[in-house]
């Protein structure tokens, strides 16, 4: 227990110290961005990872939650944080609505479906011209302000993204380690043995997709005010296949994957940036060599290594491994 | 009445041309169980390699789109020897992800080498519209749904009467049985993928005569056909086209009457409202799939 400790002290300082040894702004923005997706990831891993049912249409949450937080203070004038809040719970709401129709549907049916409600709201936020300004997009959303502190540096709007990024890590770790985590894993394994034991299906798997769409909500509305600005781009599909890409590369049904899987997938383009027309090919290789020659996801490789000392300091442990093996 | 007339025939011509691009991916996404984000992909690549024939070579177009279409099917064969095969026993979220792999490398591979610039293929014939009474139909369109509707009956013969199509239904209906009686499943797999593309790109040939050519427009219309593909009901071929058919003519109504805005998305209303009376679509039959 105790060696697990210690590597998390200076993890967790070099976290906190992040900003000060940070000097540009241009990697601050993208270890927000790398933040943002640290969430998103974290919220689609607790249905698709865990329960075995993929969304497809997850953006749409995190769009909702974008438009909700920058409406409510715009127009309403309401407090920011009550607006994130808010961004966090219509998009739980409409969630619920989703689930009653598409939980009856499974595996590719589900995905499927899960788009259709995406291209909805997507068409919305560019039709409703009224409400979101259509294809113009919000801009001049105000930053953040949380009382009489205005978070107007990259420094601030870090610690707020991180204090985000890490209830959201805890909350997934909460719900999965607990009863509801195990019926998650009973629906993923054997949804009938979990069926005639009584367990009430639909139940579970809208508590997994009601708090990742809340974490995505919340998520979006972050990256409004961060932003300052927003666009029916947020609908694209392309955020969920970014969302999907991290949690299946990072390891599905893993707390640290969807992390590793968003941090090395935010960094990636833009350390791929300088070839310019092919960054986005060679993050396409990328991803189907993961996919080919490493299933587990990155996740496992961490493991891997970590075995690979463990082994060094307790020769046994690879007997230990070789009968995981037999089953 | 008379614009209703017109909408209903605009409707049924638009419904022609995602039948054929539906019918590809229900026979891959029901056979195979496998999310092919990519289809769209060989959807844009036929575009592509139809103007690579018919405007760059210069072929005729008789020659062009049917070698277009056998390019993209040997590269269908392709895709599946090096990507599919290693992973056709894994889970099938492992599956999808590979195609949105492909989906996110080929556009960008044309975009580098082609720049995004939109491209035009010019149709075969330049004709004036037929006019019946005070509809207007362009040949063309006429054209690229009859070449649509001769495409899926061949494709229904193939599967109905040949030797290949017969051990194909065999195939996925039960994989161990068809072994045992000496299919060579993994070929099957090959030539199942293959065709899927074949269709894809078909649907890409046949719309780049009337449509712009451009990277993006494979990502554009695939998530519109899985929504046709799960409103006709999983798997089934005439589920299929009929499901293309009420989508292209319900976007066609709500274009006129309605708002040109939300047209796109009728399609995924279409969708949500058959998923809450019968989630399997309209002809599929409860949790099963036709084969």
């Amino acid at each position: 227990m105790r060696k697990k400790w210690t590597w998390i002290v200076p993890l967790t300082l070099l976290i906190l110290m992040l900003p000060l040894l940070i000097e540009s702004s241009y990697f601050m923005h993208i270890t927000i961005l790398a933040m943002i997706y640290i969430i998103l990831a974290t919220s689609l891993n607790l249905l698709s990872g865990y329960t075995g049912l993929l969304s497809l249409g997850h953006h749409a949450f995190y769009g909702i939650g974008a438009y909700t937080a920058a409406l409510s203070v715009m127009r309403l004038g309401l407090p920011f944080l009550l607006a994130l809040l808010l961004s966090g719970i219509l998009p739980m709401i409409l969630s619920y609505l989703v689930g009653k129709i598409t939980f009856r549907l499974r595996s590719s049916f589900f995905a499927i479906s899960t788009i259709a409600f995406a291209e909805i709201t997507r068409l919305v936020s560019i039709n409703w011209v009224e409400l979101t300004e259509g294809p113009m997009g919000l801009p001049n959303i105000p930053a953040a302000s949380i009382g009489p502190l205005v978070l107007n540096s990259y420094n601030k709007q870090y610690y707020l993204v991180l204090i985000l990024a890490v209830s959201s890590i805890f909350l997934s770790y909460r719900i999965v380690n607990s009863h509801i985590g195990r019926v998650f894993k009973g629906i993923k394994d054997a949804e009938y043995v979990a069926i005639s034991t009584g367990v009430n299906i639909d139940r579970y798997l809208m508590i997994a997709i009601m708090a990742g769409a809340f974490m995505a909500g919340i998520a979006g509305g972050f990256y409004g005010q961060y932003m300052k600005f927003i666009s029916p781009d947020v609908f694209y599909f392309q955020m969920t296949v970014n969302m999907v890409v991290m949690v299946i590369a990072g390891g599905l049904g893993t707390i640290g994957g969807p992390v590793v899987g968003a941090i090395i997938f935010t960094l990636a383009p833009e350390v791929l940036r300088f070839s310019e027309g092919y960054s986005f090919i060679l993050y396409g290789i990328a991803l189907i060599l993961i996919i080919l020659f490493l299933p587990g996801g990155l996740w496992s490789l961490l493991k891997k290594v970590k075995n690979l000392f463990k082994n060094s300091v307790y020769p046994n442990n690879s007997e230990i491994e070789g009968s995981d093996n037999l089953k | 009445m008379n614009i209703f007339l017109q909408t209903i025939i605009n409707g049924v011509i638009v419904g022609g041309t995602y039948a054929l691009m539906a019918v590809g991916l229900t026979f891959v996404l029901g056979f195979m169980d496998l999310v092919n984000f990519a289809h769209g992909e060989l959807y844009m690549l036929g575009a592509y390699f139809t103007y690579f024939f018919v405007v760059t070579i210069a072929l005729p177009h008789i020659i062009g789109i049917p070698l277009a279409i056998l390019v993209a099917m040997l590269l269908g064969l392709l895709i599946e020897r090096f990507l599919l095969r290693p992973v056709w026993d894994k889970d099938i979220l492992i599956r999808m992800l590979l195609t949105v792999g492909l989906m996110i490398l080929i556009p960008n591979v044309i975009t580098v080498m082609l720049t995004a610039v939109p491209k035009k293929v010019p149709p075969p014939f330049t004709m004036s519209p037929f006019i019946l009474g005070n509809v207007r139909v362009a040949p063309i369109q006429l054209l690229i749904v009859l070449v649509s509707v001769f495409i899926i009956v061949l494709f229904h013969l193939f599967m109905q009467r040949t030797r290949l199509g017969k051990a194909m239904r065999a195939t996925f209906q039960d994989k161990e049985v068809a072994m045992a009686m000496g299919i060579d499943t993994k070929k099957i797999y090959a030539y199942t993928f293959s065709i899927g593309c074949g269709m894809a790109a078909a649907g890409g040939a046949m719309l780049s005569m009337i449509y712009n050519v451009f990277p993006a427009m494979g990502a554009i219309t695939t998530t519109k056909a899985f929504a046709v593909v799960i409103l006709g009901g999983l798997g089934n071929f005439a589920g299929a086209i009929l499901g293309a058919l009420i989508v292209g003519v319900s976007e066609s109504i709500a274009g006129t009457y309605i708002s040109s805005g939300y047209k796109d998305a009728v399609a995924f209303i279409l969708l949500v409202l058959i998923l809450m009376v019968k989630p399997s679509g309209i002809m599929g039959k409860k949790g099963g799939i036709e084969k």
